[in-house]
């Protein structure tokens, strides 16, 4: 399904993403780990055409996705869709317009700036946001709810998209547990009742052995580790973190219940 | 913004809630823009009716006198450096006048900008008076107020200077003041704390917050004053405008000095931009790493 070989992003002469090869064969939830600065989000950016790739070929269902331009480009934006660590909203708008934006790739500039969406668009809108349980925030501006909220407007946004596959950056890095849960149950429903393809970038191990069905390390640029969450032990863990002994799980913990249970449990979700 | 407003709610009256609003605003923009094109319409018949000839009829012979200029121009191309030359003392009147007049214009935008913020005014009580005279020296035109200082100071560049730098202080006294009302009152609390007087406060509290801001609003009226000077020629101010109006009234066989002149403006306003913009540029990222 997507194939990237040999990726390379670089920003001068410091490469950001370097060298990267992964094969996904079939939709499934993917953690991507690695400290701030390993070139998680950048990855995600260049497979979404936020930023341009120095090196290499991504392609998805045959497609190479690096090569598009224009509207061919937006079509395959509008296919893979993209959440941000702090939403990427627009704060003054409702938040049923806020999901709507998940169509404004195949919508005309003068309808969408009008507001003319379709009703069974608005419908669709607004059984997403059930569907998420924020229903009830339909009317208000997005900008007066709170961050869990929030994010799981922009989740809807993706969703209005009905993308292949969802990219999430760092989608809980600015939330509390309670909300960072949520968040991350939603995405992982989104996998198992849609069958999407949903690559998220994590930087709390925890979360990514928790949600997701493979896990990939990144360090300064490079995939370091690619396997199963089982796979990843303390001391693979150790490695992609560039971490000491003194180096525990608990500590990157964003859950409550590690807490109390210092070795997490892969849970199925 | 919290969950417990309407718990009952079904989404059957969210979907009916949210489609009234829709149809509300629909509703609202309909109506906005059949104002909008109905004023647009009207306003154009009222202009055409008081025409002196017809806008439809006129606008074939538009481009005729821009093609006469450039043409003459043209013919005379070997003239060109000499012209420049021969205008570049009026360029630098010009230019001088809207130094000056920003120059001071700001100084005493400064001033009025303190006077009416709320929170920093000396004088609290006075503060509507500060403001409604700044909207004065920016309601009344440049070109009004040098036309009677020209009439009782005589031409020449002094009352175009006074006449800018009046629209200037208006103008620049209320971006300074929007840039105060954003400014932290916190470090002028702490200077009023040790005892510091009132201009103490400002200069060494407020200052140092808003000057970025403060200059790339004066560089930027730096531009529009540049223009303002040349057209003050027109009236006798002497400089750019004062050439290129006995230029464009004498018609044939001087157009290729208004050409050359407008040449020198146009170079001289792209010089102006480029470098403030730079310098803007570089204030207000410079800044960005310190706040």
């Amino acid at each position: 399904m997507l194939r990237l070989e040999s990726l390379t992003k670089r920003f001068g002469a410091k490469a950001a993403v370097d060298n990267v090869s992964i094969e996904v064969s079939k939709p499934m939830m993917i953690g991507i780990i690695g400290r701030s600065g390993a070139g998680k989000s950048t990855l995600l950016r260049v497979l979404n055409r936020l930023a341009e790739a120095t090196e290499g070929t991504a392609e998805f269902e045959g497609r190479d996705i690096l090569g598009l331009r224009g509207r061919e480009m937006r079509a395959w934006q509008s296919d893979c869709a993209m959440i941000f660590q702090q939403f990427n909203l627009v704060p003054r708008m409702d938040v049923v317009s806020n999901v709507l934006h998940g169509t404004l790739a195949r919508r005309s500039t003068l309808a969408t700036v009008m507001n003319l969406y379709p009703q069974s668009d608005i419908h669709m809108a607004i059984d997403i946001l059930d569907r998420l349980g924020i229903a009830e925030q339909a009317p208000k501006r997005a900008e007066a709810l709170s961050g869990g909220q929030q994010q799981r407007v922009a989740i809807a946004r993706a969703l209005m998209q009905d993308p292949k596959i969802i990219l999430a950056d760092e989608p809980i890095a600015s939330l509390d547990p309670m909300n960072a849960q949520v968040v991350m149950e939603s995405l992982r429903r989104i996998h198992d009742e849609d069958g999407r393809m949903v690559i998220c970038n994590l930087h709390t191990l925890d979360t990514a052995r928790r949600y997701c069905d493979r896990v990939i390390g990144m360090r300064d640029g490079r995939v370091v580790f690619d396997g199963t969450p089982e796979q990843l032990t303390t001391g693979v863990a150790r490695d992609i973190y560039g971490a000491d002994a003194s180096f525990s799980e608990a500590a990157t913990s964003t859950e409550i219940e590690t807490l109390n249970a210092p070795q997490a449990v892969p849970v199925t979700a | 913004m919290t969950d417990i407003s309407h718990p009952t709610q079904t989404l059957g009256e969210i979907r009916t809630g949210y489609l009234a609003l829709v149809r509300q605003r629909r509703l609202y923009s309909f109506v906005a823009i059949f104002i909008f094109a109905a004023l647009m319409i009207s306003g154009f018949n009222l202009a055409e009716g008081r025409n002196g000839g017809s806008f439809w009829g006129g606008i074939d012979n538009f481009f005729d006198y821009p093609v006469e200029v450039i043409a003459e121009a043209a013919g005379k191309l070997d003239e060109m450096p000499g012209h420049f030359v021969n205008f570049f003392p009026a360029l630098v009147e010009t230019v001088n006048i809207a130094a000056v007049s920003t120059l001071i214009g700001a100084l005493l935008g400064i001033l009025f900008s303190l006077l009416s913020t709320r929170g920093m005014a000396r004088f609290p009580a006075l503060i509507p008076v500060f403001r409604r005279a700044m909207d004065i020296m920016r309601a009344v035109p440049e070109i009004v107020v040098a036309l009677v200082l020209i009439f009782i100071l005589g031409g020449g560049p002094v009352p175009a200077m006074i006449a800018i730098a009046i629209h200037t202080t208006g103008a620049l006294g209320k971006l300074f003041s929007e840039v105060n009302e954003n400014a932290s009152l916190k470090p002028v609390e702490g200077l009023q704390s040790v005892g510091a007087n009132w201009w103490q406060q400002m200069l060494l509290g407020v200052v140092p917050q808003v000057a970025p801001n403060w200059l790339s609003y004066a560089l930027l009226r730096f531009e529009i004053n540049i223009r303002a000077s040349a057209i003050l020629g027109f009236v006798g101010a002497g400089g750019l405008g004062y050439e290129l109006k006995i230029a464009i009234q004498w018609g044939q066989g001087k157009l290729d000095d208004a050409v050359a002149l407008f040449l020198l403006l146009f170079i001289t306003i792209i010089i102006v931009d480029q470098v403030s913009g730079y310098m803007r540029g570089k204030l207000t990222h410079g800044s960005a790493g310190q706040q």
